[in-house]
């Protein structure tokens, strides 16, 4: 199994390679990648919505098709860009940062991905398929009960396909982060992109369920004649809002603990100090995590579930803004005094920091019940949840990218292609989204395909797509970089910011069995212990011995195609009979492999100690 | 710590489904599934007691259910989960045998509980003609109940499978994990039982 | 590994306690079916007023839940610490779901 990097491989054996890989830093390459496609395309419906706006009345599309724009927007955004993407970064590090050869689950996490990358496939192939979901990212019953065509058909089985992928992703950092730690890597000494990716999990494997069980009743009401939301058979419309949001809130805080975690690790690496208050910021995270269950419903103000509940979700609302004021407070405090350099990766923590501090205010500004009854729908809303996604998990995301990028792939971004992308996609974006506070105040509604002109809102409108223009040529910029990068970057060392954790301590790129010792970890920051106390590398936990690693499998590939074509039938059986071959055919093509993957021994395989002393240091 | 084969089967750890680094992740693992599980049931508990009064003209729960059918069903679960516990202390006695035996009798109860539901579906369509296309409460109930069924028919492949697959082996550090994780999820399908014959029939039986 | 393992002969100690836990959990299963049955007794009788019934009902499944978690699935032994915050973790998140489904139409 000796797979030397060097060596030239045929294209057939490269993608073979990564179809059937269990390593966990090969499964981050997949879902960086798969995340990235599906962010470009989403940025494509971003631009198109954009530029319908850019003026009053415009017809450049449709009504209908502005609805599908607006969906797909949103729901390939969530699920199919930011949430891959932040898994492919905890792929990359956490396994790394916690000194781990691999991940508890292989097998699994393989089949986590492969589930994303199905289901987003899914959903998109409603774009060939006779129309795109069109109910908005919510889905909200009975707009979606009713929607004609298979659009929601689509999101239904695609969403379901790539949740069930998220959950077991989530069992999987969990089993990793508690039983994988090296020796003395305590909880408390964990980095802090460790502890909100476990946090993250707690998180995923909560709140999917109740999504799964969302999704489940609108597929039975839309494709078998059930009665969940039906009124006329005594449905209910308000269960389908609940159960979303009790995942749906969950989830935005699956989105932004994860670069809460990163920018933790940026600002302590680049300020050259100790995080500041570390303690207190394990703790705020798992507050967030905790009230963050006990808030749904403030998405929900306007159905009139009554004062008392609007009142107790609106406090519990508010009560969120403390522990994410600690962390803005400790993040301050991390740099104060630090001896700070100004990289990309820099570049993007501190944008971060004023850009979500507005997102947070207008955050409680519509936790107030009674101002939430004039924000509601309009563009407010619109521009208080992109401060905080984009300015929060995509400013991230960029970060860890370009702090990661070393680590994962082997070369440094270009320095100053990177600043460029910051700058543009920086001012572009509050250009782009500020001034959609103030077309929300001025009443104008979301989700519209078209406004009136002289209602004081074609200038702003104006003025936000050209920002939009300066976001996508800092996306252009970057992927220019990527390219730039791959042919002629810069050849990274293993430490090449001067880190922190273990992931620094080994080469860039990691081999495929991380650590040939396991480190033994002396307390937080292990690396910089060894740095200012030690002989400035990692003393080894154990002798140098075989390694036990994981074998490759073509299985979770498998079912997943499975669970693909069964999702066709599903959608199909409604009009024709043949689909219920694609429906049995599907199921019984994932229920082999399942099968498969049970009865058979997978002991996995040895890496002989010869071989490892054989490699170079 | 791996799951060495040629560790001999005559000796065998306290915990065998815990002595090795991949059955304590399965452990763990396992228990957070269940984890997410209890939030999947909540969802269709809460989905039912929002919408168990929404009949719409169809059948009652009160006209249809028929307690003494869910008396014997209660009675073939609550016992299968106590024959798999048995089966868990001879794995841990490393009696591999009558592990078997009792596993064997905990999936025959697991299809006496199968039949009857199916039984009692079928008895509910045609006597009644209550579906889950009658009313919200059919959509419901047939939702939770079947939900739970579903559950039900996937452990019984899965033990049957466990069982054919290990029968001509003896335990050892790879396979009592799964025996173990299987132990636990039948439990679990229990644990729900329990709440669908207290909430659905019993209180239904009530309101 | 030698006292930490289980031949056919096996150390006393160990045998007494799995014969100790077994009993327990023979108990508990006694226990499971008494509190089934009274459950079942008190619907059939038709004994009480709905006000009642229903969080005694509750009550009583509550509790056999408990014995099947803690002595069926160990819950109670050591090494479950992990295993119980999660799981209770669910089961939090499973009482806010119930109580948002359970509460619609009141408010």
């Amino acid at each position: 199994m000796s797979m030397a990097a060097s060596q030239k491989r045929s294209f057939g054996a490269f993608l073979w390679d990564y179809l059937t890989t269990v390593d966990h830093k090969k499964i981050a390459h997949l879902y960086l990648f798969g995340g990235g496609f599906f962010f470009l395309l989403g940025g494509l419906e971003a631009m198109i919505i954009r530029i319908q706006l850019i003026k009053p009345e415009n017809d450049l599309v449709s009504a209908g098709f502005y609805n599908e724009l607006f969906t797909m927007h949103g729901t390939t955004m969530i699920f199919l860009a930011a949430m891959p993407l932040l898994l492919g970064l905890m792929n990359a590090v956490v396994p790394l940062q916690i000194g781990a050869r691999d991940v508890a689950f292989p097998f699994l996490n393989s089949l986590g991905f492969w589930l994303f990358l199905f289901g987003g496939i899914m959903l998109n192939m409603s774009w060939l398929f006779g129309g795109a979901p069109d109910a908005g990212w919510t889905s909200y019953v009975p707009i979606s009960t009713t929607s004609p065509g298979h659009g929601v058909d689509f999101y239904v089985m695609g969403l379901q396909i790539a949740g069930a992928g998220t959950l077991i992703g989530g069992i999987n950092f969990l089993a990793t982060i508690i039983n994988m730690r090296a020796p003395g890597m305590t909880f408390m000494r964990m980095p802090l992109f460790s502890w909100t990716t476990f946090i993250t999990s707690v998180l995923i494997l909560f709140a999917f369920p109740a999504l799964t069980i969302g999704l489940f009743l609108l597929m039975f009401d839309r494709m078998f004649g059930t009665a969940f939301f039906d009124v006329s058979l005594g449905g209910n419309a308000i269960i389908w809002q609940h159960l979303f949001w009790i995942f749906g809130h969950p989830e935005v805080y699956i989105l932004i603990l994860p670069v809460f975690g990163i920018f933790s690790d940026v600002f302590s690496t680049f300020s050259k100090k100790r995080l500041f208050g570390y303690t207190a910021m394990v703790f705020a995270t798992i507050l967030i995590a905790f009230l963050g269950f006990m808030v749904w419903a403030h998405h929900m103000f306007t159905v009139g579930l009554g004062p008392v509940a609007n009142s107790l979700f609106a406090i519990a609302t508010m009560a969120i803004a403390v522990p994410t004021g600690i962390k803005i407070f400790n993040w301050l405090a991390t740099m104060w005094g630090g001896s700070i350099s100004i990289n990309s990766t820099m570049l993007w923590a501190l944008g971060f920091i004023p850009t979500f501090t507005i997102g947070g205010m207008t955050g409680v500004m519509v936790a107030s019940v009674v101002a939430d009854y004039q924000y509601h729908d309009t563009y407010f809303v619109v521009a208080h949840f992109h401060y905080v996604i984009v300015g929060g998990t995509v400013f991230g995301i960029m970060a860890g990218l370009h702090h990661w990028w070393p680590k994962m792939f082997g070369r440094i971004l270009n320095e100053a292609m990177g600043k460029l992308t910051f700058w543009t996609f920086f001012i572009g974006f509050h250009l782009t989204f500020f001034i959609q506070h103030f077309l929300g105040l001025m009443g104008m509604p979301r989700r519209y395909w078209v406004f009136l002109e002289n209602q004081g809102l074609d200038l702003g409108n104006q003025i936000s797509t050209v920002g939009a223009f300066f976001m996508a040529f800092g996306v252009i910029v970057f992927l220019i970089n990527i390219v730039h990068t791959a042919v002629k970057g810069e050849k990274a060392e293993a430490d090449p910011w001067d880190g922190r954790s273990l992931e620094w301590t080994i080469a860039s790129p990691p081999p495929h069995y991380n650590f040939k010792q396991t480190p033994l970890v002396r307390g937080l920051d292990p690396l910089w212990i060894e740095k200012t106390e030690g002989k400035g590398k990692m003393t080894p936990a154990e002798p140098l011995g075989d390694i036990h690693m994981p074998n490759s499998s073509f299985l979770p590939f498998m079912i997943s195609l499975g669970l693909f074509i069964a999702g066709f039938g599903f959608i199909y059986q409604v009009d024709h009979n043949w689909a219920y071959s694609l429906l049995f055919g599907g199921m019984a093509i994932t229920l082999v492999c399942m099968m498969i993957r049970s009865l058979k021994d997978d002991h996995g395989h040895h890496i002989p100690k010869e071989d490892l002393e054989g490699e170079a240091k | 710590m791996s799951h060495d084969q040629s560790l001999n089967p005559d000796i065998m750890p306290n915990e065998p489904e815990k002595a090795t680094l991949e059955g304590k992740n399965k452990f763990l693992g396992f228990w957070f599934f269940l984890g997410g599980e209890t939030v999947l049931f909540a969802s269709l508990f809460g989905t039912f007691i929002a919408l168990r009064h929404s009949t719409a003209d169809g059948p009652t729960g009160n006209e249809i259910f028929g307690l003494e059918l869910v008396f014997i069903m209660t009675m073939l679960l609550l016992t299968s989960s106590l024959t798999s516990v048995y089966a868990v202390y001879h794995m841990r006695n490393n009696d591999f045998n009558k592990m078997q035996l009792w596993f064997g009798i905990t999936a025959l109860l697991g299809i006496g509980f199968l039949g009857s539901e199916i039984y009692e579906f079928t008895h509910y369509i045609t006597e009644y003609g209550f579906t889950f296309r009658s009313s919200a409460f059919g959509s419901a109930f047939y939702a939770l109940v079947g939900f739970h069924g579903g559950h039900v028919t996937f452990g019984l492949a899965w033990l049957i499978g466990l069982m054919v697959r290990n029968a001509k082996r003896r335990l050892n550090l790879y396979n009592a994990p799964k025996y173990y994780t299987f132990s636990l999820y039948w439990h679990f399908i229990d644990v729900i039982w329990v709440f669908i014959f207290t909430v659905v029939y019993l209180m239904g039986k009530v309101g | 590994m030698a006292e930490n393992t289980n031949s056919n002969e096996s150390n006393p100690y160990q045998k007494q306690k799995k014969k100790e836990e077994m009993q327990k959990q023979l108990i508990s299963f006694a226990m499971s079916i008494l509190l089934t049955i009274i459950a079942f007794v008190i619907v059939i009788t038709d004994m009480m007023d709905e006000m009642f019934v229903v969080p005694l009902l509750l009550l009583l499944a509550i509790v056999q839940v408990a014995f099947q978690l803690y002595y069926f699935m160990h819950l109670k032994d050591k090494g479950h610490e992990f295993a119980s915050v999660m799981f209770y973790g669910g089961v939090w998140a499973a009482v806010l779901t119930l109580a948002a489904l359970g509460v619609i139409t009141w408010w």
